[in-house]
């Protein structure tokens, strides 16, 4: 094994190739998750940040390359324990993706029915307590259409870390979320990470969220169709040589201003 | 709105006037161009917005017109001279080039690679639905051993929505499609005064057929099209991904009680909606056939086999499972955005219908051989 499963290691990518059908969307990613740590997938508009989240969370199959979690390959484990693994899942969706059919508490509860023994009535004071983690105590009876757009984001984190999970993925936290909000769910991250003790990784283009709370990050290029740069982003701001990666970290600092063609397309 | 001066040699001033805004006969590019081809050709344009009081899009795209015609022939033309705010959005729109192949073509491919694509899409069609077949059985054989994965609740509210909501169209329906089948029975059998059989017709009509399909047409355009429509909205909105990730399989928790839910309300529909059939010949054959209540009571009672009845329940069983299962695929396979939820709505409709159709002939041919 290569230098990257290092006894930190939680997620390893080794060599991973995404690829819608013929289409090959980001090649050759290889970078290691250290446990405990809050990982950045940064990139521009469409470079791939979500695909590689759905490989992360086995929603997608890579085309080449593997995942490995403590160091085992994903797609190689059997059936059951592939499901284990996942079980340390929990995922925030971009939209929350609370089930529309089911009250907050039952969103929560579904899974702890799912996998744990415990009775309805602790199920339901678990499913209250991961609610006012999110400060959304009393809305247990609510239904997903009945809370306003943060609100059903902060349900989502709720309802993810229902199984006290090893690893949460957050995509785009901040999307649609004002920025006192948006700042307010970095704390809320940083906060989970230490009191949880999870491994975070954060799909996000925020810049004031990726410099607030990130560890270590990798930064996808949709040109390159590769990675570029990883690291912590406070060191590849100060370091990095790449101009794509500097105009990103800079908010397009040292680019040409109005250029409407340049909007969404990673950063060139 | 615009007029031309060619103040000296090689240079032409278009002169812009008016409110652009407020419409009219705006001015055809034909006009500059043929002020452009005149001899001697110009080698310079400029404009003069003096009298131009105000602008929109239209005069933006006519510029955009001069520009390239001048760019093409040597001309160079004098932006300067246009007020600011048309300066500046010009500069935007000719900020970035086209990029190369970005403009789509409608080159249709030749017969031979539609073709081809066409029976590709049918293989994968096909084995996505194969797949689903042996998915959703696989399902069924954990329900059998008790361990498929559902909310009770969830299956009784699916139950309720499918069940007694859909009585009043049900009964509408039925009722109506009784009405005509005495209606135009009546007018033949009447011919040789053989009225009272209207009551055959239309009970073994009812039982043994129109009352299966007529549910399932009702059903498939009512459930399975809502089936459809919810499980493509829980794809676009990620839930179905949030039950994946938590390892809760969408085929036991989505499928699965739907699947249940129809098998079992389909008979029962399919049985009100057979009396409610009945009840329709029994109204036209009483009030305007002038049948005897108990005559027709007794005469339908002695043509209904048992049988009848047994092969339309089957049939609506089997319905049932088609349209919840080709609904619920029909949702799993749509893509995210709001037209695809329309499509896989529509989709799960026609398959449904058609699956019924092919169906109910392949049921009726097998009773045919088996004598039933």
């Amino acid at each position: 094994m290569t230098d990257y499963f290092d006894s930190k290691a939680h997620i390893v990518v080794e060599e991973l190739t995404m690829a819608y059908g013929d289409f090959v969307l980001q090649r050759d990613l290889t970078f290691t998750i250290r446990r405990g740590e809050i990982f950045i997938i940064m990139g521009g508009s469409g470079c791939g940040k979500s695909t590689l989240l759905k490989h992360l969370i086995g929603l997608k199959k890579p085309a080449r390359g593997g995942i490995y979690f403590h160091g085992r390959n994903y797609w190689q484990m059997e059936e059951n324990d592939r499901e284990k693994v996942t079980r340390t899942f929990g995922v925030l969706y971009q939209g929350g993706a609370l089930w529309s059919s089911l009250t907050l508490a039952e969103n929560i509860a579904l899974p702890l029915e799912e996998y744990t023994e415990l009775s309805a009535r602790q199920i339901r004071k678990i499913a209250a307590l991961k609610l006012a983690l999110v400060g959304l105590k009393g809305f247990e009876d609510y239904y997903p259409a009945q809370i306003s757009g943060g609100m059903v984001k902060r349900a989502g984190l709720a309802r993810a870390m229902a199984l006290d999970p090893e690893i949460l993925f957050f995509d785009e936290p901040s999307a649609g979320l004002d920025p006192i909000s948006s700042r307010l769910l970095d704390d809320l991250i940083l906060q989970l990470r230490d009191s949880l003790d999870a491994t975070i990784v954060v799909v996000t283009h925020e810049l004031a969220s990726i410099f607030a709370i990130a560890d270590n990050s990798v930064f996808l290029d949709a040109a390159a169709g590769t990675m570029i740069a990883a690291g912590n982003p406070k060191t590849l701001l100060a370091e990095a040589k790449d101009p794509v990666v500097r105009n990103f970290l800079t908010r397009g600092g040292s680019m040409p201003v109005s250029n409407p063609g340049a909007i969404g397309e990673g950063c060139r | 709105m615009i007029e031309f001066r060619r103040p000296e040699g090689g240079r032409l001033v278009i002169s812009l006037q008016g409110n652009w805004r407020e419409g009219g006969n705006y001015p055809p590019f034909a006009a500059v161009q043929n002020q452009l081809e005149q001899s001697p050709a110009p080698l310079h344009v400029a404009f003069d917005c003096s009298g131009l009081t105000g602008w929109n899009s239209v005069l933006i795209t006519f510029l955009i017109d001069i520009i390239d015609y001048a760019q093409r022939h040597g001309i160079e033309v004098e932006r300067e001279s246009l007020p600011p705010g048309i300066a500046g959005l010009l500069k935007l729109a000719y900020a970035v080039p086209e990029r190369a192949g970005a403009r789509q073509e409608e080159a249709r491919p030749p017969l031979v690679e539609r073709l081809g694509q066409a029976v590709y899409g049918l293989w994968i069609s096909t084995a996505e639905a194969l797949s689903f077949i042996g998915e959703a059985t696989m399902a069924c054989g954990r329900l059998l051993r008790g361990r498929a994965r559902f909310r009770c609740r969830e299956l009784l509210l699916i139950i309720q929505e499918c069940g007694i909501r859909a009585l009043p169209i049900v009964s509408l329906i039925s009722v109506l499609v009784g009405l005509i089948l005495a209606f135009v029975g009546s007018i033949q059998l009447s011919m040789f005064g053989a009225q009272i059989y209207i009551a055959n017709l239309v009970g073994i009509g009812i039982f043994r057929q129109m009352g299966a399909i007529m549910t399932g047409v009702i059903m498939a355009g009512r459930t399975g099209a809502a089936f459809a429509a919810q499980l493509g909205t829980m794809q676009t909105t990620e839930e179905i991904d949030a039950l994946k990730t938590l390892g809760i399989p969408p085929m036991d928790y989505l499928v699965l009680p739907r699947m249940i839910a129809l098998f079992l309300m389909m008979p029962l529909l399919c049985l009100y909606a057979d009396f409610m059939g009945v009840l329709g010949g029994f109204i036209v054959g009483v009030t305007m056939l002038d049948l005897n209540f108990l005559e027709y009571y007794h005469q339908t009672i002695g043509a209904i086999r048992l049988n009848d009845l047994w092969v339309g329940l089957f049939m609506s069983a089997v319905f049932g499972v088609l349209i919840a299962a080709i609904g619920c695929l029909r949702g799993l396979q749509c893509e995210r955005s709001a037209a695809a939820v329309g499509n896989a709505t529509t989709s799960a409709v026609v398959t449904a219908i058609v699956a019924i159709v092919i169906a109910t002939a392949t049921i009726t041919v097998l009773c045919n051989i088996l004598g039933i």
